[in-house]
């Protein structure tokens, strides 16, 4: 395959001024770039997809605090007070939100990524620009949920006059790898998607499993010490337990080998995930 | 500095095809089971077939050109002549397997107004939006928001969502958004075909200016001989994916209209890509037949002429009630000529799978020449199936008066004959 080139000063209304090389292949210098110059798309959509999420809904953003809020009731009576789980030393509602928030972000972001580019199908096939914008963007629709539902906690707090550590300031470290986790597999269900449909099907079941599989409703203390290691091949074990070791402060502990374990899986499914999508991406318009 | 702006140089664009495959898409089991079966081969190593379902298709296949600034180009050519894929490589939208283009410029590609258009968002934020999309910067769209919104004529709607819009209005929008670009280069494919004729006026008005005053280059993809003729000041022909033909609009045109008619083939409607609807409920097939109900490649004026549409639908079993078929003739130059509907004319039908139905011109008015045909169903109110471009047939001159003098030239594919009768009067002045 030939090597291709874009060369293109910056885009300005002067005719002549810029010049584009269209050939196969693609350099991977030129595509950040490309990424770079379509930023302004990329808020545009975050911001269209945040407008019309909960346009025509009666009580509108209040969805991205009542649901989160329900599942942790239900979380809380079920595994607190029905099964009995130990919650070391942190109010019940308090253990199982933390874990919520990671939890809610991760999966409503890989279902928007992954659904992202067969809902932009029509865009695909009619405009250019580079793809990766548009599983970018839906994330962004999920940060927003995430930031609204984080005044639960707050409350939460204030409630039961819960201080937290200093550990506080090393969320947003956390809700990175979070979002690295979504996009990451995002990414690869998202290009997969486009070539085959089952994929639709398998990420809301992944969704589900991996709420059962994840430590949500209970502590990932209560796991076997032998076990630990294995379980941390989850990425979102990791992910929870960064959370609970910042908010709840001196009463979680963190099992850090399985924690730098789960970041690297994070990090592997990030680099892989994009590698894919960019495989995949020059064949989009023609099969989606 | 030299005066092109695109340079096309050996451009090639391969697809891979599959045969008997009716899905849209792969799923993944069939992938498996093919691998599978591929699977079996290995121990069968005598039974080794070459991939009988997949097919290499140059959709474009050593295409080179040179536009000069200011150029206003037509691409014409028949469905499946590559115009869509040249478009459609020229705007970034899928990469050329071989071959090089060099553009200098911006390109704007119209390929469908409308494109981005959210039916929640209202009509203020939909112009931000699709003005993104076509590579506006929010400083471009809020400069030019109100020359847009005054172009669309829409200034009562700003704060409604589109998906309460007349299709008019959101045409014009749409339009308008794309009007307004202001790239170097404009890619526009078939955006005429929609709106009203006042609309229509306005957008030719509007390239024309874009290519005349402001001395920008367009390319245009239509089926409308009669728009590309008095838009464009150079033609490419494009036959089966390659350059056949780059000249001056008159000579390239006729060139098109001599090869396209004669060559048709209506045995398969479904490779008709341009068309609208629904689609559980297809034309499959068209035959020409005569009075004595054979085939016919082409009709002869003045005859009785059959139109068989047959149809095809998802499932046998269906049947699709109360359709309403209708068709329309039209001049090879764009201006319809007859237009004969179901909707005006008869009772609703049912219609099934493999089912025909015919129409019947009993003394056909038209004159020598190329015509096209379109096909729309209907069925319990829900638009099946709208083909508006991409059938042609040819008319050959026959003795519509039983007079055997032919149709005087200059007239022919532009009037039609009816019958009249010449009676003289003499009026009596009682004075």
């Amino acid at each position: 395959m030939s090597k291709l080139k874009i060369k293109r000063r910056r885009a300005s209304s002067a005719p002549g001024d810029t010049e584009l090389i269209i050939e196969a292949g693609r350099t991977e210098k030129n595509y950040w770039q490309d990424i770079w110059r379509y930023r302004e798309l990329f808020y545009f959509l975050a911001w269209r997809d945040i407008l019309v999420r909960y346009k025509q809904t009666a009580i509108g953003v209040g969805w991205a605090l009542i649901r989160p809020f329900l599942t942790m009731v239900v979380f809380t009576v079920v595994f607190g007070r029905l099964a009995n789980l130990p919650s070391d030393g942190v109010p019940y509602p308090i253990l199982v939100f933390s874990a919520m928030l990671p939890w809610q972000l991760f999966s409503t972001a890989l279902s928007e990524c992954s659904n992202s580019l067969i809902a932009n199908a029509n865009l695909l096939s009619k405009v250019y620009f580079p793809r990766l914008v548009v599983p970018t963007s839906a994330v962004v629709v999920s940060f927003v949920d995430f930031a609204i539902s984080s005044i639960i906690l707050v409350a939460l707090m204030v409630w039961f006059a819960y201080v937290p550590s200093w550990r506080i300031v090393t969320l947003p470290l956390f809700t990175l790898i979070a979002l690295a986790a979504s996009m990451g597999v995002g990414l690869w269900m998202a290009s997969l998607n486009v070539q085959y449909r089952d994929f639709r099907y398998i990420v809301p079941f992944l969704v589900q499993f991996g709420l059962y599989i994840s430590p949500v409703g209970f502590s990932s203390n209560i796991v076997p010490d032998q076990w630990r290691l294995l379980y941390s091949l989850n990425p979102m074990v990791g992910v929870i337990d960064g959370f609970r070791w910042a908010i709840l402060g001196d009463e979680a502990s963190i099992y850090w080998p399985g924690f730098s374990l789960s970041v690297s899986l994070v990090m592997l499914l990030l680099v892989s995930g994009i590698w894919y999508f960019r495989k995949m991406e020059r064949t989009f318009a023609d099969v989606i | 500095m030299s005066d092109t702006v695109i340079r096309v140089e050996n451009l090639g664009k391969k697809y891979i095809i599959g045969h008997q495959q009716q899905e849209r898409y792969t799923a993944l089991r069939d992938v498996l089971a093919y691998k599978a079966k591929g699977m079996t081969q290995l121990f069968k190593p005598k039974s080794k077939i070459q991939n009988p379902k997949s097919e290499e298709f140059w959709a474009l296949k050593d295409v080179s050109f040179e536009v000069k600034r200011g150029d206003r180009i037509g691409i014409i050519g028949r469905n499946g002549a590559g115009k869509s894929t040249l478009l459609k490589v020229l705007s970034r939208i899928t990469e050329p397997t071989e071959g090089r283009i060099s553009i200098k410029g911006r390109v704007a590609s119209l390929l469908e107004v409308g494109t981005g258009f959210h039916p929640e968002l209202t009509g203020r934020e939909n112009i931000y939006l699709n003005g993104a999309i076509l590579g506006m910067s929010k400083v471009e769209i809020r400069h030019k928001f109100d020359e847009i919104v005054a172009f669309a004529e829409v200034e009562k709607f700003l704060d409604t969502p589109v998906k309460r819009y007349s299709s008019g209005m959101y045409v014009r929008l749409a339009f308008a958004v794309a009007a307004h670009l202001e790239p170097e280069i404009l890619v526009v494919d078939e955006v005429l075909a929609v709106g009203d004729a006042a609309f229509q006026k306005k957008c030719l008005g509007k390239i024309e200016d874009v290519a005349e005053k402001e001395g920008r280059t367009v390319l245009f993809v239509s089926h409308n001989m009669a728009t590309i003729q008095s838009l464009c000041n150079q033609i490419i022909f494009l036959n089966r994916g390659q350059v056949q033909a780059i000249g001056n609009p008159d000579s390239t045109i006729q060139l098109y209209l001599d090869e396209g008619v004669t060559s048709e083939d209506w045995s398969d409607l479904h490779k008709i890509t341009q068309r609208r609807g629904e689609g559980a409920l297809k034309f499959s097939r068209l035959a020409l037949l005569n009075d004595q109900e054979k085939l016919v490649n082409a009709a002869l004026s003045g005859e009785k002429l059959t139109f068989r549409l047959y149809f095809s639908s998802f499932s046998e079993k269906y049947t699709y009630k109360n359709c309403r078929i209708g068709i329309a003739i039209s001049s090879i130059s764009g201006a319809k000529i007859v237009l004969s509907t179901e909707m005006i004319c008869q009772d609703e039908v049912d219609i099934r799978d493999g089912e025909s139905l015919d129409f019947c011109i009993e003394k056909l008015p038209l004159t020598e020449g190329g015509y096209s045909l379109m096909l729309f169903a209907e069925s319990n109110g829900i638009i099946q199936d709208w083909i508006t471009e991409g059938i042609q047939f040819s008319v050959e001159g026959g003795d519509f008066y039983g007079t055997g003098k032919p149709c005087p030239p200059g007239h022919q594919g532009k009037s039609i004959l009816v019958d009249f009768s010449v009676r003289k009067s003499c009026y009596e002045y009682s004075k």
